[in-house]
């Protein structure tokens, strides 16, 4: 636990000597929303008042922005001396990735916080009871937790920092191609069905349901299992990863 | 009760079927410095390795500090500094972050920790630097502060993969001196080189490794006894100036197509000065002449019949 906490002091440092990162991780969801809200959600007709309907979307869009920072940062211990300093020391084999996430969702909750103020200076006016923003919180951490694992494996087995980058955009696009921005039966065929079996549809529906305080128990079983499972194959294939990587 | 620092028998590491180590048995002794001299790709970097824990061995035995490398790892770790080849420093951080990092990391409390970063920073002559990030370190900073970072928590074994490559000869002298601080101080050093002459000054035993071998271990002396002294190199302008030196430079070897005559010499000035003067004294004139003192090349050509850089399939 130590390790950890030690790990995590360093993650923490090179963040804010990083504040552009920080900025950009922050600021892309805001302009993200700002131009859905604005300029196209005009044209969308989802039922309800579009702000209501993209919030939720925009809170896990700026969880997953913010994964290709963690897998640069993944990689670049990875592929600098500094990992193999650890690896002979006697300390916790999985501190130094567990530091990694812990510092992804922190930087993911800040982010969140700013964007769910801006939501809410443009008109979002959340529905959600205490106990149901409770679970609204319990969903984000998890989902920033389980994506952050698989993240931190994707960076693990990336070559070099520049494709840690890349391969975290899957992640980044995945939301888009849910019921993020519009509903997922609006969609041409094809896309419609992979939109409503992939996860984040139900993670999003679900989130939507607790902050409109319309849950819906059984997109919240889905929502809950798949983030479990991302965060065991992230976790597994993390640390299996780290331990062929000499 | 043992004295061995390091005890390897039978080293085995293939990479696919690459064999990279091929049975090396090694012994150091407590509180000596050992150096393993080999040229690039002779497998150096892979025996520290194994012997650090960081790569398992497919065949042999390591006990580091009289503890199993494979079923006591955690005690061979606690026991060990190392610093390879690349500097192992976090460029985001400062030079005194880094350390401090270090003495978290070893769990030694705040005060402790405090002082003995401020005394390493000292040592090295970092303090002036210690609040910059390590992004505008020289390369020989980040050699000294990477050291450093190893020497937190007191190692009573250091690894160090070629510690002075790269660096400037002022660097290098500097690093040399820490090592023997090091010894002094009674920790033991295992260290790799590519220079036949760091190895020399620093080494008690040396080790000399050739494509995952080792061909010859002995003292510095011992070993320089099994290759050639240094010699004088004298180039002419023509056949008969050549043959000319032939007939006064007695025990020379000669090489006629480069037109030039290698003579057994220490490689002073005195005795240089005489091989001049007695040429001199003829009238012959030498278009160049070089002092070759031996070097890694006429180790491995002593000792396995071919030059480090020339390896046959």
């Amino acid at each position: 636990m130590s390790d950890s906490t030690t790990m995590l002091g360093r993650n923490f440092k090179h963040t804010i000597r990083n504040p552009t990162a920080v900025f950009n991780a922050i600021l892309f969801p805001i302009i993200l929303l700002l131009m859905f809200v604005y300029v196209i959600g005009g044209a969308f007709d989802v039922g309800v008042k579009y702000i209501d309907y993209a919030t939720p979307g925009m809170i896990i869009l700026t969880i997953c922005y913010g994964l290709s920072a963690t897998a640069m940062a993944v990689n670049s211990d990875m592929t600098k001396g500094i990992i193999n300093r650890f690896k002979v020391m006697d300390i916790s084999r999985s501190a130094v990735l567990s530091a990694h996430v812990v510092a992804t969702m922190l930087r993911t909750l800040v982010a969140i916080t700013a964007v769910i103020g801006v939501a809410l200076a443009m008109g979002f006016r959340p529905a959600a009871s205490f106990v149901e923003w409770l679970g609204a919180i319990g969903l984000v951490v998890l989902v920033s937790f389980a994506t952050s694992w698989i993240t931190v494996a994707l960076g693990l087995a990336a070559k070099t920092p520049e494709s840690a980058g890349m391969v975290s955009v899957p992640l980044i696009m995945l939301p888009f191609l849910s019921s993020a921005i519009v509903p997922a039966d609006t969609m041409a065929v094809g896309v419609r069905q992979f939109a409503e079996y992939q996860p984040f549809t139900p993670i999003i529906e679900t989130l939507r349901g607790l902050l409109t305080g319309d849950p819906s128990a059984g997109s919240a079983i889905t929502a809950v299992a798949w983030c479990v499972g991302i965060a065991l194959v992230g976790y597994l294939w993390s640390l299996a990863t780290f331990k062929k990587r000499a | 009760m043992t004295s061995s620092a390091i005890a390897a028998a039978g080293l085995r590491k293939a990479y696919k079927d690459k064999i990279v180590l091929d049975g090396i048995d090694l012994d150091v002794a407590a509180g000596t410095v050992f150096s393993l001299l080999g040229p690039n790709g002779a497998g150096k970097t892979t025996t520290i390795n194994v012997l650090t824990t960081l790569t398992k061995a497919d065949g042999g035995t390591v006990r580091v500090a009289g503890h199993d490398v494979v079923t006591e790892t955690k005690a061979v770790r606690a026991a060990i500094g190392v610093t390879g080849q690349f500097a192992a420093v976090d460029e985001l951080l400062t030079g005194q972050e880094n350390l401090q990092l270090m003495a978290d990391l070893k769990r030694l409390d705040s005060g402790t920790g405090r002082r003995i970063v401020a005394g390493l920073l000292e040592r090295f002559d970092l303090t002036e630097s210690a609040q910059k990030l390590v992004t505008t370190y020289s390369g020989g900073m980040r050699r000294k502060l990477d050291l450093a970072m190893t020497l937190v928590g007191s190692p009573q074994i250091i690894f160090l993969d070629e510690p002075t490559t790269g660096l400037d000869p002022r660097s290098r002298r500097t690093m040399w001196e820490i090592i023997r601080q090091l010894v002094a101080d009674g920790v033991t050093i295992f260290l790799t080189t590519q220079y036949l002459d760091e190895a020399d000054r620093l080494a008690d035993r040396i080790a000399v490794l050739d494509q995952g071998r080792i061909v010859a271990q002995g003292t510095p002396a011992e070993l320089k006894r099994q290759i050639p002294g240094s010699h004088v190199r004298f180039r002419f302008a023509d056949v008969a100036e050549f043959e000319a030196a032939t007939l006064f430079l007695t025990g020379a070897t000669r090489d006629e197509e480069d037109l030039t005559l290698r003579v057994p010499s220490d490689g002073g000035a005195r005795s240089v000065r005489a091989l001049l003067d007695k040429l001199d004294d003829h009238s012959i004139e030498v278009e160049e002449f070089s002092v070759h003192t031996p070097d890694l090349d006429d180790v491995f050509l002593a000792l396995t019949g071919r030059t480090s850089t020339k390896v046959d399939a």
